[in-house]
C-alpha cells in the first residue's frame, strides 16, 4: 500500500522548486562562510591601505589645526599614528603618558600626526583621561565605531602606524612599553619616501 | 603519562570510528555481512576508547595539571573538587571531547540493538553516526586539543603542543586561570550534558532517517524504530534548555532567564523542528501520510543541532554564551555543507518514493490540525532564523552592526505561540480523517465556558491587558479541556469496566502512555506558560540607594537594608554580601542575601540575587553597588516576577509527563499493516 | 553615497552638532528638577546594549564602562533630553547595535518584511495542500461520529451518549 513502484515514473520535485532549494541553501552557505572569513579576520594588516575618506571627529580643545574634523587623505604626506583607546580600558593608561612624550618629540617637527581615537567612551570621562594624562595631540570620538570597523580592531589599546602613502606600517595590538619604542618604529618610516 | 594515555585513546577512538565508516562502506558495496559486523564492532569500541579519554582528561583536572593548557585555562587550585570535574565541559576542548564521548555511548547503544529485521539499515546508520562522531574527534585531535601542554623554549617563549619540540622543557604554571565565573554554578553542571545530550541523541533519529533515504526502503519502519529515541532527545534538549533558564535566572542577575540571546535561540531551533516533527510523526504512523514532511523535519533538527553548535563554537556570532574564539570554524563549516548538501540531495531523489496517498475528510481533522500546528513551528523558527542570521547579513551588505533582541523576537513569536496553544485546546478533541464543527463545538463548549468564566473573573479583577487576557484565557481552556478529556476517558473507562475511579485513572494513563504522557506533557507546558505571561507582562521593578534601615516599597513588599559586610571566601572569592529583610504588610517574611562575588582568578564579578519565592511571585533581590568608603549605601536593585515559578514547577511535571510518554513498555504486538481502508486498527497501545 | 544616505547622513550630522553644542560635560547643573532617579535611567537603559559588551542590556550590564554610560544618561535626563535625542546620541556615537532592535530604514527592513512573507507563503501552501486531500464523502453527522477513528474515542462517544440519555 505505502510503496508505489510507479512512483517513478511520476513528475519528482518541479525543476523550478529544486533551483529555488540549491540556490537558497548555496545562498546561506555562501553568508555563513563570508562571516565566518570576517569573524576569523584579524586587524587590518601591514601592507594594508587606509580609505582615505575616513574622517575622525575631534573632541573640542583637541582639534587638528583649529578644525574639528580630520580626513585621512588630508593627511597624505605624513606619518600618522592611530590609537584606539578608552577611558574604560585599564592597559590604555599604561600607555598614555608614553604616547604624549612621543608626540610631543614629533609635534614641532609637523612631519608627523598623532591621532587618539576614543573607542566606545562617554565623553566627560574620555575628558578626565585625557586631563589625567595631559594629552594634546588630537582626539575624537569613534562616532557610530566607524573607524573601528575599518581598522578591524580586536580590542583597546591598538596603535596603527601609517606611512606618508596612508598605508599600514606597523600594528601593535595592547599597550607600548615605552615612548623610545614608538620613536623607534616612526623613525623608520620616516626614513622611507 | 595521563596526557598521552588520554589523547592516545582520542586517535584511537578516531580512527576507529573512521574504520567503521569504511567499512560500513565497503561491507554495503559488496555485500559482505562480515565487513558489517566488523564495522559494528570497531564502532562499538569508541566509547570505551573515550571513556578512557575522558577518565584521563578529569584526572588532570582533578590533580592541577596545569602544565596542560586545558587545565590551565578551566581550572585553579582554589576551586573545589566537583567544579574541576565539571570543567570537563567549560571550555572548548573538553566540551567537544565530552559531547564525542555522548555521541559514542549513544552511537553504541542503538548498534547493539537487535537488527535482524533491518539489517540493510545498519551499514548506514553506522555510517552517518561513525562520520558525525569521527568529525568532532578530528576537530579536537587536530585543532582543539584538550591534552596539549606548555614547553618552553631557550629563548623563554611557551608554545603550546602535545609533544615536546626538540630544544623545550616542560613549563608549569603555578595556578590556572580557573572556570568563568559563571560556570560555577550548579545549574551549569547539568544544563551542558542536557543539551548535550538532546543534541546527540538526534542523531540517532537521522541516521536512521537517512539511512531510510539511501536504501530506499521507504516504509515507516525508521519510524517505529526511532520513536522513543526522539522523545528522549526532545526530553533531554526541553529540560537542557529549561535548565539553562533557571541558570540564566539564578546567575546573570537581570531579573530574567531568557535574552533572545542568538546561542540560546540556536539551542532553541532544534527544539522547535523537533516538537514539530514529534507531532506530525504521529500522523505518518496513523494515516500514512507526510512521509516527505517527516523527513525534512528531522533532517531540519540535526542540521539545526550541527548548525548551533557551530554558531556558539566559531565565533561568527557574539554572544554572552559564546566560547571563546577558535581554529575549529572553518572545519565546522565544511562539515556542515557537507551535510546540508548531503541531506538535501537524498530528499530530493527519494521525493517520489516517499509519495504516499493523503486523504482526509474535513479542514478540521487531526492531521490539518497537527499540520497547523507544524506550521506554527516552523514559523516560529523562521522568526528565530532570520532574526540570528540577520546581523551576518547586515554587516555584509551595510557593514552596520545590528542587534536583534528580545522586542523583535517577542512580537513576531506572541501570535504564533497564541496560534499553538488555541490548536493545543482544539486538537486534542479532533479525530483523524474528519471532524466537523459541530462535533468539536460538543466537545469543548464546556472547558471552554469554564475557561471564559475564569477570564471574565480576570478581567473584574481590574487585568486590563488585553495580551495578558487572551494569554491567560488560553492557558484556561487548554489545561481545562485537556483535564476535560482525561476525565470524560477516565469516567468512560469506569463505566465500562467497573472500576474506581482512581485505579480507572491510571491503567487509562498505562495503556494509553504516549497519548496521556503527551496530554500532561500539554498541561506542564501551560504552567510553564503561566510563568512566562507573569515574568513577561507583569515584572515590575525598582532601583534605589539605601542607607541601612532604609527600604524599598515594590508591589506590597517592603525590603530593608540591614548590614553588609566584605570578606574572602575559600575558593578564591571575594563575596560582598548584604543582608535584606523582606516585610509584607508590615509582616517579618524572610530574610535574603544578595551578594557580588569577585573573583581573584578571572578578574571578573558576579551578581547572585537574593529570592524570596511563593506559588504567587518571586522576589528577587540585586545588590548592584557598594563602595566601601561610603559604608553606609548600598544601592539595590528590586525585581517582582509575579507567577514565574510555575515556570519551573511546569519543569518538574513536564519531566514526569515525558517519563510517563516514553518509558518503555512491554511490547505489546503491533500489527504493522496499514488496512486498506486506513481504519486505524492496532492492537496494543500505540497512541 | 546614496541620496537617500547622504540625506541621512546630513540629517545625523546636523542632530549631532546639536548634541554636541547642548552637551557640554561637567558644566552642566543638575539643579532642575533634581537628579534623575535610578528607575528613570533604567527605564531607558534597558532599551539599550551595552555597545563594547555581546548582547547585554544597558541597565542589567555590571561592568564600569556601563557604569559610566548609565550616569551619561542620568546626566542628559537631568538636561531635559528626551527618550528618543537620548537613543539618538547613542546610535550616533556607538552605532546602530546599542538598540534592540534593527531601525527601521533602508536595507534593515529586510528584517521586519520577510518573516510575515515567507509565513504567508507557508500558510497558503498548506492551505492548497490540505484542499487537494479533502475528499469529501457524503458523510452525514450520524456517521462521522461512528466512524470516529479511534477506536478509543468511539467508545467514549458512545458511552457518553449512553450517559446523557
Amino acid at each position: 500500500m505505502t510503496e508505489h513502484p510507479a512512483s517513478a515514473s511520476r513528475p519528482g520535485v518541479p525543476l523550478w522548486a529544486q533551483i529555488m532549494i540549491w540556490s537558497g541553501l548555496l545562498g546561506l552557505l555562501i553568508m555563513i562562510g563570508i562571516g565566518l572569513a570576517r569573524a576569523q579576520q584579524g586587524t587590518i594588516q601591514r601592507g594594508d591601505r587606509v580609505p582615505g575618506n575616513l574622517t575622525l571627529s575631534l573632541y573640542q580643545g583637541y582639534e587638528y589645526n583649529g578644525q574639528s574634523q580630520v580626513r585621512f587623505d588630508a593627511l597624505r604626506g605624513k606619518v600618522v599614528l592611530v590609537n584606539f583607546w578608552a577611558s574604560w580600558c585599564k592597559p590604555c593608561e599604561q600607555e598614555a603618558a608614553e604616547l604624549q612624550q612621543a608626540w610631543e618629540s614629533y609635534q614641532s617637527s609637523g612631519q608627523v600626526v598623532f591621532l587618539g581615537v576614543d573607542y566606545v567612551d562617554t565623553e566627560p570621562e574620555a575628558r578626565i583621561y585625557l586631563k589625567k594624562f595631559n594629552i594634546t595631540f588630537p582626539n575624537g570620538p569613534d562616532l557610530g565605531t566607524r573607524l573601528a570597523q575599518r581598522f578591524r580592531i580586536k580590542g583597546v589599546p591598538e596603535t596603527y602606524i601609517l606611512d606618508r602613502n596612508g598605508v599600514v606600517q606597523y600594528v601593535k595590538v595592547g599597550p607600548f612599553q615605552s615612548a623610545q619604542e614608538i620613536q623607534m618604529i616612526i623613525d623608520q618610516i620616516l626614513l622611507r619616501p | 603519562m595521563l596526557p598521552e594515555i588520554g589523547f592516545g585513546a582520542l586517535v584511537l577512538a578516531f580512527t576507529a570510528a573512521v574504520y567503521s565508516v569504511l567499512a560500513a562502506l565497503l561491507g554495503e558495496r559488496h555485500q559482505r555481512a562480515d565487513l558489517v559486523e566488523s564495522a559494528r564492532r570497531s564502532q562499538l569500541l569508541t566509547w570505551p576508547l573515550l571513556t578512557i579519554s575522558a577518565v584521563s582528561l578529569i584526572g588532570l583536572l582533578v590533580n592541577n595539571r596545569f602544565d596542560v593548557s586545558f587545565v590551565y585555562e578551566v581550572t585553579s587550585r582554589s576551586m573545589p573538587t566537583y567544579l574541576k570535574i565539571t570543567a570537563w565541559w567549560g571550555g572548548q576542548a573538553g566540551s567537544l571531547v565530552f559531547w564525542a564521548w555522548l555521541m559514542a555511548a549513544f552511537a553504541s547503544l542503538v548498534t547493539l540493538r537487535k537488527w535482524d529485521r533491518d539489517a540493510e539499515f545498519l551499514p548506514w546508520v553506522i555510517v552517518v553516526t561513525s562520520t558525525t562522531l569521527a568529525f568532532f574527534l578530528g576537530l579536537v585531535i587536530f585543532a582543539e586539543n584538550p591534552f596539549a601542554r606548555y614547553w618552553q623554549t631557550m629563548s623563554g617563549d611557551v608554545v603550546e603542543r602535545m609533544f615536546r619540540p626538540a630544544g623545550t622543557l616542560p613549563f608549569v604554571p603555578q595556578d590556572g586561570r580557573g572556570l568563568n565565573p559563571l560556570l560555577r554554578h550548579p545549574g551549569m553542571i547539568v544544563h551542558p550534558p542536557l543539551l548535550y545530550l538532546g543534541f546527540v541523541s538526534f542523531v540517532i533519529p537521522y541516521a536512521f532517517a537517512m539511512a531510510t533515504l539511501i536504501t530506499g526502503r521507504t516504509d515507516d519502519r525508521w519510524i517505529h524504530i526511532t520513536r522513543r529515541w526522539t522523545l528522549w532527545a526532545w526530553l533531554f534538549l526541553s529540560l537542557g534548555l529549561v535548565f539553562g533558564a533557571r541558570w540564566a535566572y539564578d546567575v546573570l542577575g537581570w531579573g530574567g532567564y531568557w535574552g533572545w540571546d542568538p546561542v540560546e535561540i540556536a539551542a532553541f531551533m532544534p527544539w522547535l523542528t523537533g516538537t514539530a516533527f514529534l507531532h506530525s510523526v504521529m500522523i505518518q504512523e496513523k494515516r500514512g501520510m507526510l512521509k516527505q514532511w517527516n523527513m525534512l523535519l528531522i533532517i531540519l533538527t540535526y542540521d539545526l543541532v550541527i548548525f548551533g553548535t557551530f554558531l556558539t563554537r566559531s565565533g561568527v556570532l557574539s554572544s554572552v554564551h559564546a566560547f571563546a574564539q577558535s581554529a575549529i570554524g572553518p572545519a565546522f563549516f565544511g562539515f556542515i555543507g557537507l551535510t546540508f548538501v548531503a541531506s538535501v540531495a537524498l530528499l530530493l531523489y527519494r521525493w517520489n518514493a516517499l509519495r504516499a496517498e493523503a486523504e482526509m475528510k474535513s479542514m478540521l481533522s487531526r492531521e490539518a490540525l497537527f499540520l497547523l500546528n507544524n506550521l506554527l513551528f516552523l514559523s516560529v523558527l523562521i522568526v528565530c532564523f532570520w532574526g540570528v542570521i540577520f546581523p551576518l547579513l547586515s554587516e555584509l551588505v551595510t557593514g552596520q552592526k545590528v542587534t536583534v533582541g528580545p522586542p523583535f523576537y517577542e512580537r513576531a513569536t506572541a501570535p504564533l505561540f497564541a496560534g499553538i496553544m488555541a490548536l493545543m485546546a482544539l486538537a486534542p478533541l479532533s479525530a483523524w480523517g474528519k471532524s466537523t464543527w459541530k462535533t468539536l463545538g460538543r466537545a469543548i463548549w464546556k472547558p471552554a465556558l469554564l475557561a471564559l468564566l475564569i477570564t471574565l473573573g480576570l478581567w473584574l479583577g481590574g487585568m486590563r491587558n488585553l495580551v495578558a487576557i487572551i494569554g491567560f484565557f488560553l492557558v484556561a481552556l487548554v489545561t481545562l479541556v485537556t483535564l476535560y478529556e482525561i476525565w470524560r476517558a477516565t469516567r468512560a473507562r469506569q463505566k465500562a469496566q467497573k472500576e474506581p475511579f482512581l485505579i480507572a485513572l491510571g491503567r487509562l494513563f498505562a495503556r494509553n502512555r504516549r497519548r496521556y504522557g503527551g496530554y500532561l506533557v500539554h498541561i506542564s507546558m501551560m504552567m510553564m506558560a503561566l510563568g512566562i505571561l507573569g515574568i513577561e507582562l507583569f515584572q515590575s521593578e525598582t532601583q534605589a540607594t539605601l542607607r541601612v534601615g532604609e527600604s524599598i516599597n515594590l508591589s506590597g513588599y517592603q525590603v530593608r537594608y540591614d548590614e553588609i559586610a566584605r570578606f574572602p571566601a575559600p575558593d578564591g572569592r571575594e563575596v560582598t554580601r548584604a543582608v535584606v529583610s523582606v516585610y509584607r504588610d508590615g509582616k517579618y517574611l524572610a530574610e535574603l542575601h544578595p551578594r557580588i562575588d569577585f573573583y581573584f582568578d578571572a578578574q571578573q564579578t558576579m551578581t547572585i540575587p537574593g529570592q524570596y519565592s511563593t506559588l504567587a511571585d518571586d522576589l528577587y533581590v540585586l545588590l548592584v553597588d557598594w563602595q566601601p568608603v561610603s559604608a553606609e549605601q548600598a544601592t539595590f536593585k528590586v525585581y517582582h516576577n509575579p507567577l514565574v515559578n510555575w515556570l519551573w514547577l511546569g519543569a518538574l511535571v513536564f519531566i514526569a509527563a515525558i517519563l510517563i510518554a516514553a518509558w518503555p513498555q512491554p511490547e505489546m504486538e503491533v500489527l504493522p499493516v496499514r488496512a486498506a481502508d486506513r481504519s486505524p486498527l492496532r492492537v496494543g497501545a500505540s497512541d | 553615497m546614496t541620496k537617500r544616505g547622504f540625506s541621512i547622513a546630513v540629517l545625523l550630522a546636523i542632530l549631532l552638532l546639536g548634541v554636541l553644542a547642548f552637551f557640554q560635560p561637567r558644566q552642566v547643573t543638575l539643579a532642575q528638577g533634581g537628579t534623575p532617579t535610578d528607575d528613570e535611567v533604567n527605564r531607558i537603559a534597558r532599551q539599550l546594549y551595552c555597545p563594547v559588551c555581546e548582547n547585554t542590556p544597558l541597565d542589567v550590564c555590571p561592568t564600569e564602562a556601563c557604569r559610566q554610560w548609565r550616569e551619561l544618561i542620568r546626566q542628559m535626563l537631568a538636561e531635559g533630553k528626551s527618550e528618543a535625542e537620548i537613543k539618538q546620541y547613542f546610535v550616533e556615537y556607538y552605532g546602530a547595535r546599542v538598540l534592540s532592535e534593527p531601525p527601521r530604514q533602508g536595507f534593515n527592513w529586510i528584517v521586519y518584511v520577510l518573516p510575515p512573507l515567507m509565513i504567508l507563503a507557508g500558510v497558503v501552501l498548506l492551505f492548497r495542500t490540505l484542499r487537494s486531500w479533502v475528499k469529501p464523502a457524503a458523510v452525514d453527522e450520524q456517521e462521522v461520529e461512528q466512524l470516529s477513528a479511534d477506536p478509543l474515542v468511539r467508545k467514549l462517544e458512545e458511552d457518553l451518549r449512553r450517559r446523557e440519555k
